[in-house]
């Protein structure tokens, strides 16, 4: 039985205060917050067995190495990937795509195309807008309605022959889409394109199967369920990472060394030059065994209902518009009150001790799209409660009063 | 007035609030009665960079003092600048460049002072610096 009070008791941070006020943490979109069990991990890996992996041949070295790599195999567990060594831990998503956009600098020619859609967040963006200028590919974007919600049959028009790789989130940060990822894939299949999904606002809601959905490449980012930052995931085909030339070079990452010539080690160490995130790796395999023991279908119907609840609350408020009403969404609601500026609700909601996102979420092409400067974005997690929905709402509603 | 008295009169106009929601209503009130910026300086080159609401400060020298008009889109962050505008504002740009501008701390304004604030408030000081450096150029 889901106790969302029990579950409150493993978040330290949610009893302080902000502000002199209970803190209401609704930014969990952008980071999510810790609980106990991993942040014991922690501080038990400084305080029992801290030592370099990999190289060591004393035992500390290998009892760290050995609770590293298990915890790479949670992760491999956790999204069904085939193979351990196709799970390469990195610093987080954008380390991730970057490992990607820098390895294909090398596969593409002029007038190859790559499609990304039209509500990616800027670090699915950039990197392929950089590696179109090294390449001279083509970058084609998918576009969106006004719902939120990707066009498919535009994606079918633009998808040929040429289209080479198409990056696609799996849910949108500043909307809360989930995108029909599954066809994308198929589709994309059928022209001989590889996909890329930016899981990272997905996975701290729902349980991939990369397998299933047969996915080239999947990544995502430890903090975004509820484990540390500075630590994410980039799964990979195993042919296809064989075949993808390294990103950074350094110690790790090598199998032979002289100065005529150095030959790579296998995966996933080819792509995991220098010392890595240790903790935080071991880390990211225990929050993905916090969140399996609560279980993600239960999570996700339970921020189901906070998402059903704060929509029906936010939309009686007058003026008030929703950005992003996709049939299929996440507990992400971004919206704004008649011509006020989100910034003004943000830093009030702050006083009361209620922490939204606002701004352009780094989805500046979402705001143009609506011709907006940005949006006032609240985002649940299983660990928030319909109480602090209804403070919110007479917070906004006090806002709005002030702002008037 | 100069700069040390007008601030002074902030401050004992801020400590007759009780709470942060009245300074906030008087911040908001203060947004709202901004002369408003001619259209025609609200030009790239005049925003502010740092600020996640736009920010426009343009400088005109007066007999020999500074006058500053400015605008934004967010009312909290137009009600900062508003007081920004009212203690530089028709000033020297000397006396502009030696103030201090502690007056903020005083006002319980402190939290907007962190050079990473999305308010831009450093950034706008800054700012108003510039343009009484680039004058105070001109006149010398």
């Amino acid at each position: 039985m889901f106790d969302v009070n029990k579950i409150r008791e493993d978040f330290p941070i949610l009893e302080r205060t902000v502000n002199g006020q209970p803190l209401i943490y609704f930014d969990n979109a952008a980071t999510s917050q810790t609980p106990n069990q991993v942040i014991d991990v922690i501080s038990d890996y400084y305080q029992n067995y801290n030592s370099n992996i990999h190289r060591g041949v004393h035992s500390l070295s290998q009892e760290a190495t050995d609770v590293y790599e298990n915890a790479r195999q949670k992760i491999q567990h956790h999204f069904n990937a085939a193979q351990t060594h196709e799970v390469i831990l990195t610093s987080g998503t954008t380390h991730s795509i970057n490992i990607i956009a820098s390895g294909y600098s090398q596969l593409l020619q002029a007038g190859d195309e790559l499609m990304i859609s039209a509500m990616e967040h800027h670090s699915n963006i950039v990197p392929w807008q950089m590696l179109c200028d090294r390449t001279g590919a083509i970058l084609k974007v998918i576009p969106m309605d006004h719902a939120g919600v990707l066009d498919m049959n535009a994606f079918n028009d633009l998808l040929s022959t040429k289209t080479k790789l198409v990056f696609v989130n799996h849910v949108s940060n500043a909307l809360g889409t989930v995108n029909p990822i599954e066809e994308i894939i198929k589709r994309a299949h059928g022209v001989g394109a590889k996909v890329l999904i930016d899981g990272a606002q997905a996975s701290p809601h729902i349980k991939t199967d990369v397998q299933a959905l047969d996915v080239d490449y999947y990544v995502t980012s430890a903090h975004k369920l509820c484990g540390p930052t500075g630590v994410g995931m980039l799964y990979g085909k195993e042919e296809l990472l064989n075949h993808l030339p390294p990103y950074q070079g350094g110690g790790e990452m090598i199998a032979e060394v002289s100065f005529e010539k150095t030959t790579y080690a296998d995966l996933p160490h080819k792509f995991e030059a220098g010392t890595p995130n240790i903790a935080g790796g071991i880390a990211f395999g225990e929050a993905l065994d916090y969140m399996n023991g609560i279980g993600f279908e239960t999570i996700a119907a339970y921020e189901h209902e906070l998402l059903i609840y704060a929509t029906a609350q936010l939309k009686a408020i007058d003026g008030l518009k929703i950005y992003g009403e996709a049939p299929q969404k996440t507990a992400v609601i971004s919206f704004n009150v008649d011509d006020i500026h989100p910034y003004d609700i943000g830093s009030i909601l702050d006083k009361m001790g209620i922490a939204v996102r606002t701004g352009h979420h780094c989805a500046q092409p979402i705001m143009d799209f609506y011709k907006i400067p940005g949006t006032v974005r609240a985002s649940f997690s299983f660990y928030n409660t319909k109480e602090e929905i209804d403070t919110m709402i007479k917070g906004l509603q006090k806002a709005i009063q002030m702002l008037k | 007035m100069n700069i040390q008295e007008i601030q002074q009169e902030i401050i004992d106009e801020f400590a007759m609030f009780q709470d942060w929601m009245q300074r906030y209503e008087h911040m908001i009130d203060l947004g709202k009665s901004l002369p408003l910026i001619a259209e025609e300086f609200k030009t790239e080159d005049n925003i502010i960079k740092g600020c996640q609401s736009k920010v426009w400060v343009h400088a005109e020298l007066k007999n020999d003092q500074l006058e500053f008009t400015a605008d934004s889109d967010a009312i909290i962050t137009k009600g900062i600048i508003a007081i920004l505008i009212r203690v530089f504002s028709n000033q020297h740009p000397k006396d502009i460049l030696d103030a201090e501008t502690d007056f903020i701390d005083q006002i319980g304004l402190k939290e907007h002072l962190s050079p990473t604030r999305a308010n831009g408030l450093v950034s706008m000081i800054k700012q108003i610096k510039m343009y009484a450096i680039a004058f105070q150029t001109q006149l010398n």
